[in-house]
């Protein structure tokens, strides 16, 4: 019973995770309709600015913690408010596959220059928070694990808040529902984007810096995998529907954790894949969502 | 005979010739050249799903990996029990070759059938992941099954790869999508690339178009596979990843997306001068990425994105010109 | 950083030999992972096989000839170390060929290098297929089936453990094999596998399978992987409050073992192919010369090998008295007692390289050689 107790907190723990980088992805393909491959790179950066305001302060207290992570969250917001000006905002209203192809390219090019940057060997993460253990009845608690559910339930309850009781919040779900008409009543289009844009890049710094809290070997390439789960996860949820991310997240973080701890663990990278097909064939609106019509 | 056919049979009978003389070419230039077939084969073929049909599929180095496995099964399970110890002449290893390698591009086609039938009805975006996806599970499976080497890989694969078997496929990749895209198949295509709702509209069956392009491209993309393992001798999960498929995708996109022959120009170019650039080798990822950047902002139809037979219809008109005017 | 070294290398060493006239080169090929994902095990082997080239031009060369090292990167990718091997005999007209340290890489190359009868020295690649490729193939170092029964011995005899739990990455083939001879030697020996688990490489989280360990109640962790997952592995086995002993093999060796995993590393164990602190001369000498030349650096299992397998192919290029390949092929078969840094090598039949191993401690922080265990 422990056993199964502890998988269900480390599964928590994964799950909530997957749901901050799954959040960014959901938001962006609510207002742009396009999947942005560099999120997950920017999941790395934040980590890696963790890693380097990390250096400098004193480890293992909670203020030191909370510095790291906001200085990750807003430097990522900034690179992804950059991003988003330079290299997608030329291409839209043109044909999604250019987008697509230049998101891939956006991608490669932060893992590549990260290794040319960084090297390519994994680098210790500072413990940022105080780091201890606590024991109940053998289940075994890791303050780390506690952060993570704690600092991920905080910032999606403020991101709710944020998109469903504030003028832009209510201005990103009018562009996402409609473009044209939002710009007819007066929505600049623009700022919304790169708010939507600053807010999902956030997010995931905050995603990045608490991974390498739990898992604290960071590299340039540690961003693909967690990136694409989290991709699956937000499909599974209804991808553009917010609580569908965070729910579908969840799942996937439980089944990966309960896979990992039995005899097919080295297939635990496919069932995320399979999940995805599983998805897309039987129910491609997603758990959450809602199948929308295209409108010629 | 029609003109592709020609093309295609006098470029066997060149591949044969140079293959004939191989031993005289040094070792080095002749694995570039290889090398360059391969990747023809693969750009060619994946330019016929994302260029032509417009559908991005991002898992061709998947594929290619199915290919190079099943291959390699063949040859090396098959051919000791048919030869026994003496080893088999040079006919009959060509013969069991040939079968390998349309064994691997069957098992490739297959499994592009098993993964574009429930993908192919949905969105862009999407089968760009599941192809993904695909490639990874590909990638995952082959690592745990001992019997074709795991982690470690398949080693020893006999090395029956020569530059008349690449350039006689080469050939035939190109003579197929050709062939494909000059008939009925070619404006399904077409029409589905351009605007799948309209067509739909006017009745097309855009889906079988799809699957079609799609399950033609794995084959060739399973074939190279088989030749690629062949040439290397060893081929490992790892070897076939998202990287991969990324360098094949640049190959396509460079040399303009449904343009033949700038993909087979991007293939010759994209091969040749990773050799050439040996020296700066660690910026070659990032070259491409910003390559793939610059080039969807700037450029979109691609660098060598000509019109060739425009180009030559004006090339000969010049030349008779110059003839009629002396 | 580490770029094809040949023009320094020759110009440095035309200057010395001033004297002489414009000798022709004796050039020695080195195909390498510099960049990509094992840059950080292929970087250190190239910067041994560098410091052993340099010395031996400065005291001569070889055949009164002057050594070019020519090298180049493979990105840790597949396909590239067989291009790279042809262009560096058939381009390069190299006499010998160093290489690789990855043993996936080195099965690529291997074939060729005996088709074109071109002898091959692999630092580190333990897998006993690479040399089984043919008799231009060998390699300076032990070999798994070895190192396993290293471990095993030293857990049942040292450790005084007999029920233990094997922890492996399916997706690297060194810790398939590993894990494998391990096992057997540990099983023949009386000891108990009660329970193996599986994860693959870049993983991060070990939960699942550290649980489920647990629950068995072993008495040590057998951890055949790479240092990366290990630290990592290490640190969550000691947050699910298992104080027990994990151990494993020369993939451990790095310093990010200690960075990443920190006081959770403490008292662990692993087994590798040489210390810097084995109290010799040889080996002294050494790790002061590599400190000098690489700004204070401590030479690792991989940078002693790598010195090492260009010191025997120069060696054999000597006794050889020519640059025919196949007279430098048989010189090395014929290797016995050569002084390296990593001990007295010999060459065995299958010309893999018969010498011992160490066991290692983590303490404060720090690599402690533990004890020598003879094959």
């Amino acid at each position: 019973m422990t056993e199964f107790l502890q998988q269900l907190l480390n599964g928590l723990s994964l799950g909530a995770i997957y749901a901050l980088i799954a959040l960014g992805y959901t938001m962006v393909y609510g207002v742009l309709r396009f999947i942005n491959f560099a999120h997950s790179d920017v999941f790395m950066v934040g980590a890696f600015i963790g890693y380097y305001v990390g250096e400098h302060l004193p480890s293992g207290t909670v203020l030191g913690g909370l510095v790291v992570l906001a200085a990750a969250m807003a430097g990522c917001a900034v690179l992804g408010i950059v991003i988003e000006r330079l290299v997608y905002r030329p291409l839209r209203g043109g044909p999604t596959l250019n987008v697509l192809i230049t998101a891939i390219g956006m991608s490669l090019f932060l893992e590549y220059t990260g290794q040319l940057v960084f090297g390519a060997t994994p680098r210790a993460f500072p413990s940022i928070f105080p780091a201890k253990v606590i024991s109940v009845h053998g289940l075994i608690i890791s303050m780390n694990q506690l952060i993570v559910i704690l600092v991920a339930t905080v910032l999606m309850v403020a991101l709710e808040f944020t998109v469903f009781r504030t003028k832009i919040g209510t201005a990103m779900r009018a562009v996402a529902l409609n473009p044209k008409a939002a710009q007819l009543v007066g929505i600049n289009i623009d700022i919304v984007i790169s708010f939507t844009f600053g807010l999902g890049s956030a997010l995931a710094a905050a995603g990045g810096v608490l991974y390498a809290l739990n898992y604290p070997s960071i590299d340039p390439l540690m961003g693909v995998v967690p990136g694409l789960k989290a991709f699956v996860a937000a499909v599974l949820g209804g991808v553009g529907n917010i609580p569908g991310a965070a729910l579908g997240a969840l799942i996937l973080g439980m089944v990966e954790t309960f896979v990992d701890g039995s005899r097919w663990s080295t297939y635990k990278d496919a069932i995320a894949f399979a999940i995805l097909i599983g998805i897309l064939l039987f129910r491609p609106a997603g758990l959450l969502g809602r199948l929308s019509a295209e409108k010629v | 005979m029609p003109k592709p056919l020609i093309t295609l049979l006098a470029a066997v009978l060149a591949a044969f010739a140079v293959s004939h003389y191989s031993d005289h070419i040094d070792p080095y230039y002749l694995d570039v050249i290889t090398g360059v077939g391969i990747n023809v084969i693969l750009a060619v073929s994946l330019n016929l799903v994302n260029g032509y049909t417009g559908q991005f599929s991002l898992g061709h180095a998947g594929f290619m990996s199915v290919g190079a496995y099943l291959s390699a099964a063949v040859t090396l399970l098959v051919g000791p029990r048919l030869f026994g110890d003496a080893g088999g002449t040079g006919l009959e290893q060509g013969l069991l070759f040939l079968g390998a390698l349309v064994a691997g591009g069957m098992g490739a086609a297959l499994a592009g059938l098993a993964v574009g039938i429930p993908s192919l009805r949905l969105k862009g975006d999407y089968l760009a992941l599941v192809t993904l996806g695909f490639g990874e599970i590909i990638r995952v499976v082959f690592q745990n099954v001992e019997s074709l080497g795991g982690a470690l890989g398949l080693n020893g694969i006999p090395n029956y790869t020569t530059v008349f078997w690449v350039y006689s496929f080469a050939a035939l990749t190109v003579f197929t999508v050709v062939c494909l895209v000059r008939s009925t198949y070619g404006r399904g295509f077409l029409a589905t690339h351009d605007d799948e709702m309209a067509s739909e509209a006017v009745g097309l069956d855009t889906t079988r178009y799809k699957i079609v392009a799609f399950v033609v491209g794995a084959f060739f993309a399973g074939v190279a596979g088989g030749l690629y393992g062949h040439f290397k001798l060893t081929i490992t999960p790892t070897g076939f990843d998202f990287t991969k498929s990324i360098e094949i995708v640049v190959m396509v996109i460079l040399g303009g997306m449904g343009n033949t022959p700038g993909v087979i120009l991007a293939a010759i170019l994209l091969t040749v001068l990773p050799e050439v650039l040996r020296a700066v080798d660690q910026y070659r990822m990032v070259l491409y990425s910003l390559l793939l950047i610059v080039l969807m902002l700037v450029r979109p139809r691609g660098l060598f994105n000509f019109d060739y037979s425009a180009i030559a219809a004006r090339l000969r008109a010049r030349l008779t010109r110059a003839r009629s005017g002396d | 950083m580490f770029h094809p070294f040949r023009s320094l290398v020759a110009l440095a060493v035309m200057g010395a030999l001033s004297g002489a006239a414009a000798q022709e080169s004796v050039k020695i090929g080195e195909y390498a992972s510099l960049t990509g994902k094992e840059a950080a095990f292929g970087q250190s082997s190239h910067k041994g096989t560098i410091l052993a080239v340099e010395e031996l031009n400065a005291a001569g060369g070889v055949l009164g000839r002057p050594i070019e090292l020519i090298t180049d990167d493979n990105q840790s990718k597949q396909g590239e170390s067989a291009t790279i091997v042809k262009k560096l005999i058939f381009r390069e007209k190299v006499v010998g060929i160093l290489g690789e340290v990855a043993s996936m890489r080195s099965l690529e190359a291997a074939p060729l290098c005996q088709a074109y009868k071109t002898p091959m020295i692999s630092p580190s690649s333990t897998n006993p297929k690479v040399t089984e490729i043919g008799n231009y193939i060998f390699r300076v170092c032990f070999i798994d089936p070895f190192q396993g029964t290293v471990m095993a011995k030293f857990a049942k005899e040292t450790l005084k453990i007999h029920r233990v739990a094997v922890l492996t990455s399916v997706s690297s083939a060194y810790s398939v094999g590993l894990a494998k001879y391990f096992k057997e030697r540990f099983i023949a020996d009386g000891g108990v596998i009660a329970i193996e688990q599986k994860y693959t490489e870049g993983d991060k989280d070990f939960n699942a399978q550290l649980t489920a360990i647990k629950a068995e109640g072993v008495e040590g962790i057998f951890v055949p992987g790479y240092y990366t997952e290990a630290a990592l592995i290490c640190r969550q086995a000691r947050e699910l409050d298992m104080s027990l002993p994990l151990f494993g093999g020369d993939g451990w060796e790095a310093p990010e073992l200690v960075q990443i995993g920190g006081t959770a590393v403490e008292g662990c164990y692993y087994s590798t192919h040489y210390s810097p602190q084995v109290d010799t001369p040889a080996v002294k000498k050494f790790v002061a010369r590599f400190g000098a030349r690489f700004g204070g650096e401590t030479p690792d299992a991989m940078a002693a090998l790598g010195y090492d397998s260009a010191q025997v192919m120069v060696d054999a290029i000597r006794r050889a008295g020519s640059t025919d390949g196949t007279a430098i092929r048989d010189a090395l078969a014929a290797l016995k007692n050569f002084e390296g840094v990593t001990g007295a090598t010999t060459m065995d039949k299958d010309r893999n390289a018969v010498k011992a191993a160490v066991v290692i401690m983590v303490k404060d922080g720090q690599f402690k050689f533990v004890q020598s265990v003879a094959p």
